[in-house]
């Protein structure tokens, strides 16, 4: 299990708690833990990445391991300890609020 | 007895407010989807417990909402786990993806910039079945979903309508307004700023621009230009579909012929600068506007919040004061934040950037503050439930 931390505005939207566990089929990477996420939870679809370009918005920032993801390919694979479940992945607001 | 239920957008939430027929005693709840810009929250005319909101955030994006219980619970439609005969999950409600050639439009310096959604700036629930809605969007485009918001579909041939000269006006290119001719279901007529108002005659298939009469003078090359003219506001009477009013950046318009064309009917406005337009309940050449001092200014002249009301379908005026702030007044009233209630006599209501909500129980006689400190006001809408 992947375990996963939403940024709050989105916690709400989907009505889950801080860090969340999602199953995720294949090799793990920031793409493969979002379509699980999504397929879990459809309201979030839209408000990580876009529908069809599946481009991150650009507000969104991945974040695992001390690590800045964000910029990285998308299916790049996760650091080991994401895929151990021993670390969790952060998606994260810019700040960008005051 | 019947009741009112008023549906507010704001910077940060939505509220409802609600009061029995008197409209002297009110209900506020909320903030609902707080910390969310909710640009546009309506009602279906045909079951008034199903609400429709639009709910966006620069770093979320668009989130679609729906009740069914007159805004006591939400859902975003097809955001469950119900999923399709193939397995994949139905949830598609915040999906809003342009048809065929995305195309370009005008930038603000002139040059062609690809259409980008950015979010849904009004929801208009058909007049006969809650499960249709309309969402006008930035970047301008209409959307359709006829299973209660689970999907929606783009009617593309409006863009074709010169969309290539289409341009941003200072809050976005959106589309802002949709209005159902109540006598004949294929024809609908949408606004768009700054591009200018256009019909539709056969459901959305076709679209023509209905600008004629329109004058931009200084901000566009043509002042008499076919597209282009920002429309901040259309509105009409139900039992007479043809007349239409408008405030525009600068001058209040009529068309008698249903778009065809347009005469002033600014009058003795102290500004024809404003946003919103709302006709009377009851009085079709009765409507309502809110003079802002100008495109730069977006606050009353004099500082003195003022509605004015035309008995006579415009040219007269008459500034409605009583229970409004007649000095230091700086807030601005937005293009969606105006709405009339259907009870005799008709309300009046409309919210401001400064966070007050207005109501008149007396068609704009006098005015008391439902709220005074709400986030900046997006939108009004109001219900009338018998």
């Amino acid at each position: 299990m992947i375990r996963v931390v939403l940024p709050t505005p989105l916690r709400r939207l989907a009505d889950v708690g801080r860090e969340i566990e999602i199953q995720v089929e294949g090799q793990l990477t920031v793409s493969t833990v979002l379509d699980a996420l999504e397929a879990r939870y459809p309201m979030l679809r839209g408000t990580i990445r876009d529908h069809v370009t599946k481009q991150r918005r650009p507000f969104i920032r991945f974040f695992a391991c001390g690590e800045d993801l964000s910029h990285d390919p998308p299916d790049t694979p996760l650091p080991d300890p994401v895929v151990r479940g021993a670390e969790p992945l952060l998606i994260v607001g810019a700040i960008a609020g005051g | 007895m019947s009741k009112v239920r008023v549906l507010v957008g704001t910077h940060k939430g939505a509220f409802i407010l609600t009061s029995d027929g008197k409209r002297q005693q009110w209900d506020v709840q909320g903030p609902l989807f707080a910390g969310w810009e909710l640009y546009h929250l309506k009602g279906s005319p045909a079951d008034p417990d199903r609400l429709y909101a639009s709910q966006t955030s620069g770093w979320f994006g668009q989130v679609i909402q729906r009740s069914d219980d007159g805004g006591k619970t939400w859902e975003t439609p097809g955001g469950g786990l119900e999923k399709t005969p193939d397995g994949m999950p139905r949830g598609e409600s915040n999906k809003f993806v342009y048809e065929g050639e995305v195309g370009t439009h005008q930038w603000y310096d002139g040059t062609q910039h690809p259409w980008e959604f950015k979010r849904v700036w009004y929801l208009e629930p058909s007049l006969t079945d809650p499960d249709i809605v309309y969402a006008g969007v930035e970047d301008a485009a209409l959307f359709r979903s006829t299973d209660g918001g689970v999907t929606w579909q783009e009617f593309p041939s409006l863009r074709s309508a010169k969309g290539n000269l289409w341009q941003p006006g200072a809050g976005g290119m959106c589309l802002h307004t949709v209005l159902q001719d109540p006598d004949d279901s294929n024809r609908l007529f949408v606004a768009i700023s700054a591009a200018g108002a256009f019909r539709t005659d056969d459901s959305g298939a076709t679209w023509k621009p209905v600008n004629r009469g329109l004058k931009t003078e200084y901000e566009l090359p043509d002042p008499n230009t076919e597209v282009g003219h920002c429309v901040h506001n259309i509105a009409m009477h139900p039992s007479r579909p043809d007349v239409l009013f408008m405030q525009k950046h600068w001058d209040v318009m009529r068309s008698d012929d249903a778009g065809e064309s347009w005469h002033e009917i600014s009058g003795d406005l102290p500004s024809d600068f404003g946003f919103p337009i709302a006709v009377h309940a009851h009085e079709p050449d009765t409507i309502y506007v809110v003079p802002i001092k100008s495109d730069s200014e977006h606050y009353p002249p004099d500082g003195k919040l003022r509605v004015y009301r035309s008995r006579t379908g415009g040219n007269e005026w008459q500034a409605l004061t009583k229970g409004l702030p007649q000095k230091d007044c700086y807030v601005n009233v937005l293009r969606s934040a105006m709405a009339i209630d259907s009870l005799e006599p008709c309300g009046v209501y409309f919210g401001t950037t400064g966070g007050q909500v207005y109501a008149s129980a007396d068609s704009g006689d006098s005015w008391t503050p439902i709220v005074r400190d709400l986030p900046a006001v997006f939108s009004v809408e109001v219900q009338t439930i018998p």
